[in-house]
């Protein structure tokens, strides 16, 4: 499990192990002021990373800024 | 005048019938106090009269929980008790499991006050410290001397109706009650004491403890994600329009399974967010923003990732108790792995 989220200090806090910090608590994954094309490739961006970081080994709580 | 009556109950072990060997033995109650309850006569004093102890082996208990327990309630209900007593058990698990459920039962079912004791690892006080008064004990029977005069006392203030104090000054198991009091000082005040406080490396109580967060092991990597399927988890509120179950803008108490099969993205015609911790225009507009299956379908068409759930987990995550959050997870953590999900993707607003 990867955690893709905005506020990473919460999500430290309750102990996830793969954290990939988001964009915006009103849009994580995505960046909608870009217009859509450009939210889109922040999406992309961030899921790619997040499947990255499930393929990683952790010994212990990392987020994979 | 006529004393007040207390029955106590106790394990196969304490009633001196035998250890592990005699652990099967069914209920049974005898007039009188047996072992423990001498301690339990003398800190209570003679206005009290402890009438019957009731007995019964920890693994028969266990084995027949529902059985046991109502056999015990009806010995118990002869003797017409004002108060019930059961244990300490200590760090004993499965005598403080039999505790807390026959003290529980016999609140619910007789209508009296009930006090037990156990150490705070004992597995019976997670099970039962929010519906019953559990004294905190030491760890084993000899802490017994000390913590049979606590038992006593609560449970004498609970016949009397007199006001139960803190967890702290009457020595039970925190229940996760809050009572509201008048304090002396403004809460401004009391801060800044208690900020001094820290600054000085001195101790302080906080008004308002943390709950305690479970730590796990990271699980290994995923060595195969060209063949993985991967799912999509959220506690950012995403549910179909209209919002077919009724899932609570905040402080949830269930989660959803809904499909995306056949779905190139999330489209905003099928579903919307009831999250009510964040400003949903974005999300409304474009639920991809939490669920991403737009991006997830382009890479499974590039043979990145094995193939996408045909579902997505949904819950709200603002103000939802850490109590309702686990049980989501521990719910559906058996659907993911029934359906051979390998990767999770959680998303969080």
């Amino acid at each position: 499990m990867v955690h893709v989220c905005t506020v990473v200090p919460i999500s430290l806090t309750i102990g996830a192990n793969r954290i990939v910090p988001a964009t915006g608590i009103p849009y994580p994954l995505g960046n909608p002021t870009l217009g859509e094309e450009g939210s889109y490739k922040v999406r992309m961006k961030l899921v790619k990373k997040a499947l990255a970081a499930l393929q990683t080994e952790v010994d212990g709580q990392t987020v994979f800024e | 005048m006529e004393k007040i009556k207390v029955v106590h109950y106790i394990n196969n072990f304490f009633a001196g019938i035998g250890g592990e060997e005699k652990a099967d033995i069914p209920p049974e109650i005898r007039p009188g106090t047996v072992g423990p309850g001498m301690a339990l006569q003398a800190a209570l004093g003679d206005e009290y009269e402890v009438v019957a102890t009731a007995i019964c082996g920890d693994s028969y208990f266990g084995e027949n929980l529902e059985k046991a327990t109502d056999e015990l309630i009806e010995m118990i209900r002869k003797y017409d008790p004002a108060v019930f007593v059961a244990g300490p058990a200590f760090n004993a698990g499965r005598y403080g499991v039999a505790c807390g459920t026959i003290a529980r039962a016999v609140e619910e079912k007789l209508g009296i006050p009930v006090v037990t004791g156990m150490y705070l690892e004992n597995p019976g006080a997670d099970m039962f410290k929010k519906d019953i008064h559990i004294i905190l004990t030491g760890d084993s029977a000899a802490d017994m001397r000390k913590s049979m005069p606590k038992l006593a006392a609560l449970a004498k203030k609970m016949v009397k109706g007199e006001e139960i104090l803190s967890p702290a000054e009457e020595g039970y198991i925190e229940r996760g009650i809050r009572v509201n009091y008048f304090a002396e000082e403004r809460g401004s005040a009391r801060a800044v004491e208690m900020l001094l406080k820290k600054m000085a490396g001195e101790p302080f109580v906080t008004e308002y403890p943390m709950p305690k967060f479970d730590r796990v092991a990271p699980n290994p990597a995923v060595k195969d994600m060209k063949h993985a399927k991967v799912a999509v988890v959220t506690s950012g509120g995403i549910v179909p329009q209209g919002n077919p179950d009724r899932i609570e803008s905040s402080s949830a108490t269930k989660y959803g399974v809904y499909s995306v099969e056949g779905m190139e993205r999330m489209s905003k015609d099928d579903f919307m967010t009831i999250h009510g911790g964040y400003d949903r225009a974005f999300v409304l507009e474009n639920p991809n923003l939490v669920v991403p299956l737009d991006a997830l379908r382009e890479l499974e068409k590039a043979g990145e990732i094995g193939e996408v759930a045909n579902y997505f987990i949904t819950t709200t995550g603002t103000g939802t108790s850490i109590g309702n959050a686990k049980r989501f997870g521990e719910s559906f953590s058996k659907k993911l792995l029934d359906d051979g999900i390998s990767a999770v993707i959680l998303t969080s607003t």
